[in-house]
């Protein structure tokens, strides 16, 4: 039966060729429905409202054109820009490097365990994500054994983790670690043992086997794991309204506060746009750098 | 292109490897003189490739050691051993591009100017214009050269080739087979090739050792022991044999009678490898003819009559299947040397041999029926 259907689009007849492209569309269409009401509209939206002015009214604006929002949101809230980024960027270092040896582990010892090793990193995310900061909260307490024993090492320049960028830090890399983990681990399981054993006899050593082989091939899972990470700790609030204090605040809490609080709809929108737009920027940037286009 | 060096032998001694209970390699020895090329032939699980990784520094003999010259390389790992793989499934690097994949092991050994060397091993397995090209672009007998480029270029004591030619089509696989014994010759390595296919090994080899269960079987030039087979996993390993069960029934000067099913067939004397009464005759099918049922055959001759159960032709010869009285099938090859002149299914004949052809195994502790089934082809 297979040997009579046309193997290819283009020895099968016009009117078959314009029927698969036509279920290829069909297929996409509800992803591209989804997309268009859950997506698309929200953003025009949230444009939209970045760009009202205020009535005077608390809470209600008038459509509008007025791009200072855009230039107050900067200037009252750069400062948690740049330290949204860096809490982020540390946390995905910090997940990359937890992660990492973790996922390499699994994909190339785990055997038999390997699916109940995958099941154990995603466990944690059954409880959910409040409750499990939370628990943080309990883990680093001032008077807890964690704090004690940092601070009898005397690596605690306040002395205290709680309410600290450490600990907001750390409950970024905690929260989005199974997200690094299994990229990584999907990408680290793809590569070819016999890639290492004809590394192996092509006189590189494991430590130069995992530079030149190992590590370029596990790219993909990098990129794909560190963005995962990335994107949603730099738009985070929990963490550092949980675990943090009023001085690690982070850009989620300007844009929750804006909305919720301060029901400044405007300014709360012109955060997230920008928000959006620099980790388009930096993301792109990063996917060009990474040059893994040609690997996957 | 690499210049003939001074290559040195390889020494495998009371090599063995078991997996748990599983004997892989048993107890095995062997001299692989530098420069030849070596066949490892047998059926898959035969030890041939385990034999090779160990050699290859990939798996740990549980006994033995492997010499090469009088250098021990047993204990050394795998990036530290003059020697260079071809896997069978080519194990490219696909983030690599051929060039880099070609000069991976001179930069692994930190050798700078490395363009001149790969642009002249890139030009001997005839692939300069893919230099840049990643391996998926490429096809199946162009990785496979890539393959071979890779090792070679390391100008290895002893090259290890690992059914190298396993994935490739049939006509592919005839041109790469002239293709390796050219740049064999041409750099004067020892390879060292494991493979199941007899017919590749025959080719290309300047000795053969067959393996059986973990152990060498028989080892030699390719036409001695095709001609000359001495056990019954060779006889029928190696291309197809006839094997006849029997007894000694008496011995001259120069050959052995056997007494086979109410027959008796002459082996000469340095043609039989059976010491005892119970002797295997063997006669490969392309030494046997057909002629009509009771024709005159010549003088000395040895004959059997049945009936053609199956023919097929297959362009250069055509092989029957002759059924023998005791209900053995008898394999003949005939050169289609005669148009339009064949047997058909049915036909009574003789098929006849010169006794100068058989040969004579060992048949201690074979039961009859074990080889005197239909014939088994060894690929």
């Amino acid at each position: 039966m297979p040997a009579l259907l046309p193997t290819s689009g283009s020895s099968a007849p016009p009117q078959v060729a314009a029927r698969k492209a036509r279920t290829g569309y069909l297929l996409l269409l509800p992803g591209m429905g989804w997309l268009a009401v859950f997506f698309a509209i929200p953003f025009i939206t949230l444009i939209i409202t970045s760009l009202q002015v205020p009535t005077g009214a608390s809470g209600v604006y008038a459509p509008g054109f007025d791009i200072a929002n855009y230039g107050e949101a900067i200037s009252q809230y750069g400062d948690l820009y740049v330290r949204s980024f860096i809490y982020a960027g540390l946390a995905t270092v910090f997940a990359l490097l937890i992660a990492y040896p973790l996922a390499y582990f699994i994909a190339f010892r785990g055997g038999q365990w390997k699916g109940l090793l995958l099941v154990l990193v995603i466990a944690p995310t059954f409880a959910s994500f409040l409750l499990r900061t939370y628990a943080w909260r309990t883990i680093l307490a001032d008077e807890g054994p964690v704090t004690g024993f940092f601070d009898a090492l005397g690596v605690l320049p306040e002395g205290r983790i709680l309410s600290t960028s450490i600990a907001v830090v750390a409950g970024l890399t905690y929260n989005f670690l199974p997200f690094m983990i299994l990229p990584l681990f999907a990408a680290l399981d793809k590569v070819d043992h016999r890639l290492i054993e004809a590394s192996n006899d092509l006189y590189a050593s494991p430590v130069t086997t995992f530079r030149k082989v190992v590590w370029p091939l596990s790219l993909p899972g990098v990129v794909a794991g560190t963005l995962l990470t990335f994107i949603p700790a730099s738009g985070d609030y929990i963490n550092a309204q949980l675990l943090g204090s009023i001085t690690t605040r982070m850009i989620g809490s300007a844009i929750q506060v804006n909305f919720i609080q301060f029901r400044d709809y405007p300014i709360a929108s012109a955060l997230s746009v920008i928000l959006m737009f620099v980790i388009l920027i930096v993301v792109s940037i990063y996917i060009r750098r990474s040059g893994t286009e040609d690997l996957v | 292109m690499p210049d003939k060096r001074v290559v040195e032998d390889l020494h495998l001694r009371d090599l063995s490897k078991r997996f748990g209970d599983f004997v892989a390699v048993d107890d095995l020895t062997l001299t692989i003189p530098a420069g030849s090329f070596f066949a490892l032939l047998g059926p898959s699980g035969c030890g041939k490739t385990t034999t090779l990784r160990m050699v290859a520094g990939l798996e740990d003999p549980t006994d033995g050691s492997i010499v090469i010259g009088d250098r021990d390389v047993t204990g050394l790992r795998a990036f530290k051993r003059p020697v260079n793989t071809v896997f069978q499934s080519y194990a490219l690097f696909p983030h690599l591009d051929i060039f880099e994949n070609v000069a991976f092991g001179l930069r692994r050994r930190g050798i700078k100017n490395v363009k001149p060397t790969v642009e002249a091993m890139l030009e001997l397995v005839e692939l300069t214009p893919m230099a840049r090209r990643k391996p998926k672009q490429l096809s199946g007998g162009q990785q496979q050269r890539v393959a071979v480029a890779r090792a070679l270029i390391n100008e290895p004591d002893v090259l290890l080739l690992d059914e190298p030619l396993g994935a490739l089509d049939l006509k592919l696989r005839r041109q790469m087979q002239i293709e390796l014994k050219r740049i064999q010759t041409e750099v004067g390595t020892t390879f060292v090739h494991v493979t199941h296919d007899q017919e590749e090994a025959m080719t290309m080899a300047d000795t053969v050792a067959v393996m059986n269960e973990g152990r060498i079987e028989q080892m030699g030039e390719p036409s001695e022991i095709y001609e000359l087979p001495t056990t019954v996993f060779v006889a029928r390993f190696l291309g197809q044999s006839n094997l006849f069960a029997g007894k000694r029934a008496g011995s001259g000067a120069d050959s052995v009678k056997v007494a086979a099913h109410g027959q008796e067939f002459g082996i000469p004397n340095s043609r039989n490898s059976a010491p005892g009464a119970d002797i295997i005759v063997g006669v490969r099918p392309e030494k046997m003819t057909i002629v009509d049922a009771g024709d005159p055959i010549p003088d000395g001759h040895d004959r059997i009559s049945g009936r053609v159960v199956d023919v097929s032709y297959t362009g250069v010869s055509t092989q029957y299947l002759i059924a023998a009285p005791w209900g053995e099938e008898i394999s003949v090859f005939e050169q289609n040397t005669v148009v339009g002149d064949r047997s058909l299914v049915g036909d009574s004949v003789d098929v006849h041999w010169a006794p100068d052809h058989a040969f004579g195994l060992d048949g201690t502790g074979i039961a009859p029926s074990a080889v005197e089934s239909e014939p088994v082809s060894g690929n």
